[in-house]
């Protein structure tokens, strides 16, 4: 533009305005970092057993290249630290952040703010998948070059939530995007109910793998190892880079199908990418942890109650959010461990569901 | 300029738009009545790129249908009968929406981008609202934002659907006028689906009359408005008077018809 200089006097006002939210929204990305930080210095010390937890910070500090100091810190205690708690913690991060960002994303491509990241089937088909391994593998006696639930329940969970969107495609046929949305999700209902029903039959007929399951079911950590991580890594940065790229196209379907159409975004395939992205991630961390609830779905809204409805903010804050708080979550259900842990799905319900209540009384309601 | 060679719209079996066949000049201001249903939306959509539609329309020598998304985006913006409204959305942020068209995947809006929404939201007296949320705005504020919305997007031609539906009658002509004034700045068509048949004779160009899907009469607001074409078309009892000064064309309900018959 040539007359920029003219222009020049006339936006002053709003453009400063803008400039300080876009401030405010690096001012809300330290904040979730900082508070990711903490979450992984307090998953990292607080353990059954191990070292003192003031001597967990200041040994990871010494690990680092570079700088060298002595914290009592022996190699065993280290290996507790290292070997049993920073995989949980790393995988623990990577599901809370997962299941947080895919839940935020499905929230703002079905313009609708009660779903979550399994609304598809991506966790009946993964429980339904882990249920046909564990009850084939009933007695089995080889031993596996890799546990094949995981597997098994990654490949049911895509292929559930691909039923799904074939389903819901062939019912929406008009080139018109309005509806197609409502009908993926009706669509996902139907498909859910009919793996959930599979899967009890399976169940109740092989009742013996009924607590395996179950245990399953209600999503643990516990048997987490670098592996885990290594396998889940690649689908979690996967997801977190595509749907980072899509936040403003969440902005734009905030007004509806057909308007985002009339503002150029290409509605069906942008949502086919955005659900594509977020299945992936959610089957992957599902796989490895089971089925965690409450932080997909409850997690996006607290972060739109404290810090607006704006993909831009919400997308990274759900990411960096879900992971500290699956992490924290997972502390006391390490400590509660008598007789066995407690499942972390009830902890994040514990804790989340009076929180979240607190914030819808205390918080203006849009 | 817009061509519109057989245009057509059907949804399924219904006909909503007979073909349809026209040449708007650059920079016109057509207005669209017709009854509930007659298929005023249908061709607004349809230009909009909602709808599938028979016929082609060309823009300035290209094709609607041979664009991308983002390229129609850019030609046409569109004000929806009823906009969504996000209440907790900043009505920068949503202004901003219109430039979507230009921000690329990897970009973030540039600083013409963000100039272009200042300028326009001045241009529209929202400077001052620019930070509040659309929730908490006025009837007429809110067509002002959307309308902002729908500028932002520096599309030479401009669709809109019943834009003063629902407003009184002063923010209907304030939403009007404003459209008179931003055509006198810059270069833009209108295309707007009107119910006030008032209102529509003074501000357009000329009026394209649709009935059951097809066009009736089209031309200038006197010819086009005649009581007896109006007691046809919508089953009114009306009087048209031409004010003698301006030739302004003034629609008058009067009592004492018949009410329509069910399946007329």
């Amino acid at each position: 533009m040539t007359d920029g200089s003219a222009r020049a006097e006339v936006r002053n006002p709003d453009l400063s305005a803008s400039r300080q939210r876009r401030t405010g929204d690096v001012g809300w990305f330290i904040g979730g970092a900082l508070l990711l930080a903490t979450a992984v210095l307090v998953g990292a010390s607080i353990g059954p057993a191990g070292p003192d937890w003031w001597l967990v910070g200041p040994e990871l500090i010494n690990r680092l290249p570079l700088i060298s100091f002595d914290t009592g810190v022996t190699d065993a205690e280290w290996a507790i630290i290292w070997k049993v708690r920073m995989p949980r913690v790393v995988l623990g991060g990577l599901v809370g952040g997962m299941l947080s960002l895919a839940g935020a994303s499905y929230q703002g491509v079905f313009r609708n703010p009660l779903v979550d990241p399994y609304l598809l089937g991506a966790a009946s088909g993964a429980g339904l998948g882990a249920t046909i391994a564990l009850t084939m593998g009933r007695g089995e006696t080889i031993t596996w070059p890799i546990d094949p639930v995981p597997l098994a329940a990654f490949a049911a969970a895509i292929v559930t939530v691909m039923v799904t969107y074939v389903v819901g495609a062939s019912f929406s046929g008009t080139r018109s995007a309005t509806g197609a949305g409502v009908t993926l999700v009706l669509a996902g209902v139907a498909v859910v109910s009919f793996t959930s029903a599979t899967q009890t039959f399976i169940l109740q007929r092989n009742t013996e793998v009924f607590r395996e399951v179950f245990r399953w079911i209600l999503g643990s950590l516990a048997r987490a190892r670098w592996a885990d991580v290594l396998l889940v890594l690649p689908y979690v940065a996967g997801a977190v880079v595509v749907l980072m790229l899509h936040r403003r196209h969440l902005d734009a379907f905030r007004v509806g199908d057909e308007e985002a159409t009339t503002l150029g975004v290409s509605v069906a395939r942008t949502r086919l990418i955005i659900v594509i992205a977020a299945t992936l991630g959610t089957a992957a961390v599902v796989a490895v942890s089971g089925l965690i609830g409450f932080v997909g779905l409850v997690v996006p809204h607290v972060i739109r109650l404290v810090a607006g409805a704006s993909n831009r903010r919400l997308i990274p804050l759900s990411f960096l959010i879900g992971a500290a708080f699956l992490i924290l979550a997972d502390v006391p259900s390490r400590m509660l461990s008598n007789p066995a842990e407690t499942p972390i799905g009830v902890v994040t319900a514990f804790i989340g569901a009076p929180f979240f209540i607190y914030l819808l009384r205390t918080r203006r309601i849009a | 300029m817009i061509e519109f060679v057989d245009v057509e719209v059907r949804y399924g079996d219904r006909v909503a738009v007979t073909p349809f066949s026209d040449r708007i000049e650059a920079g016109e201001w057509v207005g669209v009545v017709g009854p509930n249903g007659a298929g005023k939306s249908s061709l607004l959509r349809s230009i909009a790129g909602l709808v599938d539609h028979g016929g082609s329309i060309v823009v300035d020598g290209r094709p609607l249908s041979g664009l991308s998304d983002r390229e129609r985006a850019a030609t046409v913006a569109y004000v929806p009968q009823a906009p969504i409204i996000p209440d907790d959305m900043p009505v920068v942020d949503y202004v901003l929406l219109g430039r979507t068209p230009y921000v690329g995947y990897f970009s973030s809006p540039s600083r013409r981008d963000r100039d272009v929404v200042a300028d326009t939201l001045d241009r529209l007296a929202l400077s001052d609202f620019a930070d509040r949320m659309l929730g908490e705005l006025s009837g007429g504020e809110r067509q002002r934002v959307v309308l902002a919305r729908a500028l932002a997007q520096e599309a030479p031609i401009l669709l809109l659907d019943e834009p003063t539906s629902a407003l009184d009658i002063g923010h209907q002509q304030q939403a009007l006028e404003l459209v008179a004034e931003l055509r006198s700045q810059q270069p833009l068509t209108v295309v707007s689906a009107l119910h006030d048949l008032t209102l529509a004779g003074t501000y357009t160009d000329r009026l394209t009359m649709l009935h059951q899907g097809q066009v009736v009469a089209a031309g200038p607001a006197a010819e086009v408005l005649t009581a007896e074409r109006l007691g046809d078309v919508y089953r009114v009892c009306v009087t048209v008077d031409i004010d003698d000064d301006d030739g302004a064309v003034i629609v008058v309900p009067r009592r004492g018809f018949p009410m329509p018959t069910e399946g007329e």
